[in-house]
Parts: structure tokens; C-alpha cells; sequence
């Protein structure tokens, strides 16, 4: 990451994801205050443990969100990857900026994340292994080839000049090595992006990040 | 969605260079893109940023369609004297939006 890059991260009050955290609070303040009263410190950590499997499901936070207002709120879902959805995961992340990924171990779901990790796929028949892996630090087109840790989702990406969530980019990568990208929300997405953050276990999450 | 944020110091010495740094929340749509069926995405940009300081003008800046999307502009001024500064942004299709900030200047 370049110095301008980590300059536009670190910057609390100008940084591109204010526009969202900004939206996150107002969102909070209007639906969930009622049962979560204080975000400094309920919502403290919780960022860093997911995806979370809760004994019936694995659920990544954007999920956990929707559940909360499907089942407890009696609201229509938000749409993955809409403003809402992105502006609250932001804010409750924000919460844990600087705190340890934590994440519980569930072996079969664990399992399935590493297979797919593993898995060759795609016209060019590449794993994620085989370029994060094998050959981190090196470069792709120019482009640094990074050690897949989501320490920082949902990030503002200044390619997409845009905020996103990690499945948006391991559709990227996946659209990448010319595969058929997984559904947003689905099963195997889940999985890989709970495989990815029990990897990253106990580096710092950096929620919301700025990436090129 | 016309969400923009100002960072001003809340407090300067007299005669101080302070920075100021505004970020507007903007798709800063170029114009030149087109759909996959081939039309073009009309141009939708920010084209001004006006910023007075008690009611005198101290910086403008003219957008044009390169700058990328939330368009984040700093720049410095000198604190005289305690007040408010406005800032303007001006753009396509009626896009309008203003924020104030106070400074006091001991």
C-alpha cells in the first residue's frame, strides 16, 4: 500500500469512507439503537468475529444484519452490496478498527472455505492458493500480489471509487481467473470468506480500509 | 445523495496557516462512459467548490470531468479573525449543497 493510499486510511475526518460511516450512524440511530443502545461499546469487537456460526448457520455481518431486521425488526432485507447495507456493515466495523480477528473454529465449515481456497477453477485453472499463496509479493500487471487477508471489509477501493464488500471483490478475482463468480450471499462465498478471516486470525482489523 | 464534510481547526492563533479539507460525496460522472448497450451515461459532475470566509471569497476551485469520484480538495489560509466559513458546491443537474463551519481565532 502506498503512502498516499495509507495517508487517505488513516485520515478520520476527510477519509472516503466518512460519506458512509456518516449514513451507518444515521441508519443506527433510526433502527437499532431500541435493542443496542450504546454502539461505542456494544458493538465493540463484534466486527472482528465474523463470519460467525452461530450452531445452525455460518453468517457472514452483512447476513447478521438483514437477519436482525427480517426476524426482529419485521423490515424487508437490504439488498447485498446497496448503500444501506454497506453504510451499516461500515459503521458497526468501524466499532472494532484496531481489535484482533477472533474468529471460532466450525470444522466443516472451515474445511469447506480451505477446499475452495485450494481449488483450482476457472478458464485459466487457478486456485486463490497459487497466486496468494505461492507467490505474494510478487506482481500481477504492476499490481502488488497481496496475501488475501480481509483485515479491512468493507473497503473503499479506489479502482471502484466505491465502497464494497470482500464477496464484490472475490468476484473480482474469480471473474479474474475467467471462473463463474458464486452469488452474492451464497453458501460457498460464506465459507471462503470465513476460511479467509480464520487465516487472518489476530492481525488487526483496519475496518474501513482504502485499497487502490 | 449530496453528503459532503468539512475538517476546519476549531481553534487558530491569529496570523496561523490552518488547512482545510472538504470532501463531497459525488459520483463525478465523466460523460465519456457508456452503457453495455452502448449509450452514453450522461455527464454528472461537481463543476465548483466556493469556499467564503466572513462573507469574502478566499478559495474556488473549477471540477472537470477527470477528477475521480468524492472529489477530496484541501487547501490552506491564513486565520484573521474568529467567524464562520461557508462552503459551496455547485454541479450538474441543479446539484447543489452547503456546509458552514466556525472558527475562533485567539
Amino acid at each position: 500500500m502506498s503512502r498516499e493510499t495509507r495517508a487517505l486510511q488513516d485520515d478520520e475526518a476527510t477519509g472516503p469512507a466518512v460519506l458512509w460511516l456518516l449514513d451507518g450512524e444515521a441508519l443506527w440511530k433510526r433502527n437499532c439503537v431500541g435493542c443496542h443502545g450504546n454502539m461505542k461499546t456494544d458493538m465493540k469487537g463484534v466486527a472482528a468475529r465474523y463470519p460467525k456460526f452461530d450452531g445452525k448457520r455460518l453468517m457472514n455481518l452483512e447476513q447478521q444484519i438483514n437477519l436482525c431486521r427480517v426476524e426482529r425488526q419485521k423490515e424487508p432485507a437490504f439488498a447485498y452490496e446497496s448503500r444501506d447495507l454497506l453504510s451499516l456493515t461500515v459503521f458497526i466495523g468501524r466499532q472494532s478498527r484496531g481489535m484482533p480477528i477472533d474468529i471460532s473454529e466450525s470444522k466443516p465449515h472451515l474445511d469447506a472455505g480451505r477446499a475452495t481456497f485450494f481449488r483450482r477453477q476457472g478458464q485459466l485453472h487457478l486456485s486463490c492458493s497459487q497466486c496468494h499463496d505461492e507467490r505474494s509479493g510478487k506482481s500481477l500487471v504492476g499490481n502488488l500480489i497481496p496475501q488475501a487477508h480481509p483485515t479491512g471489509y468493507p473497503i473503499y477501493r479506489l479502482e471502484w471509487q466505491n465502497l464494497g464488500s470482500l464477496q464484490r471483490r472475490l468476484r473480482n478475482c474469480m471473474i479474474g481467473v475467467r471462473a463463474e463468480p458464486y452469488a452474492y450471499g451464497s453458501q460457498e462465498f460464506v465459507e471462503l470468506e470465513y476460511y479467509l478471516m480464520w487465516r487472518a486470525q489476530g492481525m488487526k482489523l483496519e475496518t474501513p480500509a482504502v485499497r487502490p | 445523495m449530496s453528503r459532503v464534510v468539512v475538517n476546519v481547526p476549531a481553534t487558530a492563533r491569529r496570523g496561523e496557516v490552518i488547512e482545510i479539507r472538504t470532501l463531497a460525496g459525488h459520483d463525478m460522472e465523466t460523460g465519456f462512459r457508456r452503457t453495455q448497450l452502448g449509450e452514453l451515461v450522461p455527464r454528472n459532475i461537481i463543476t465548483k467548490l466556493l469556499c467564503t470566509y466572513n462573507g469574502v471569497e478566499i478559495f474556488s476551485a473549477d471540477l472537470h470531468p477527470a477528477v475521480a469520484a468524492n472529489p477530496l480538495i484541501a487547501f490552506t489560509t491564513v486565520a484573521t479573525e474568529s467567524g464562520t466559513l461557508q462552503f459551496r458546491w455547485i454541479g450538474d443537474n441543479g446539484y447543489s449543497a452547503t456546509q458552514t463551519a466556525s472558527i475562533t481565532v485567539v
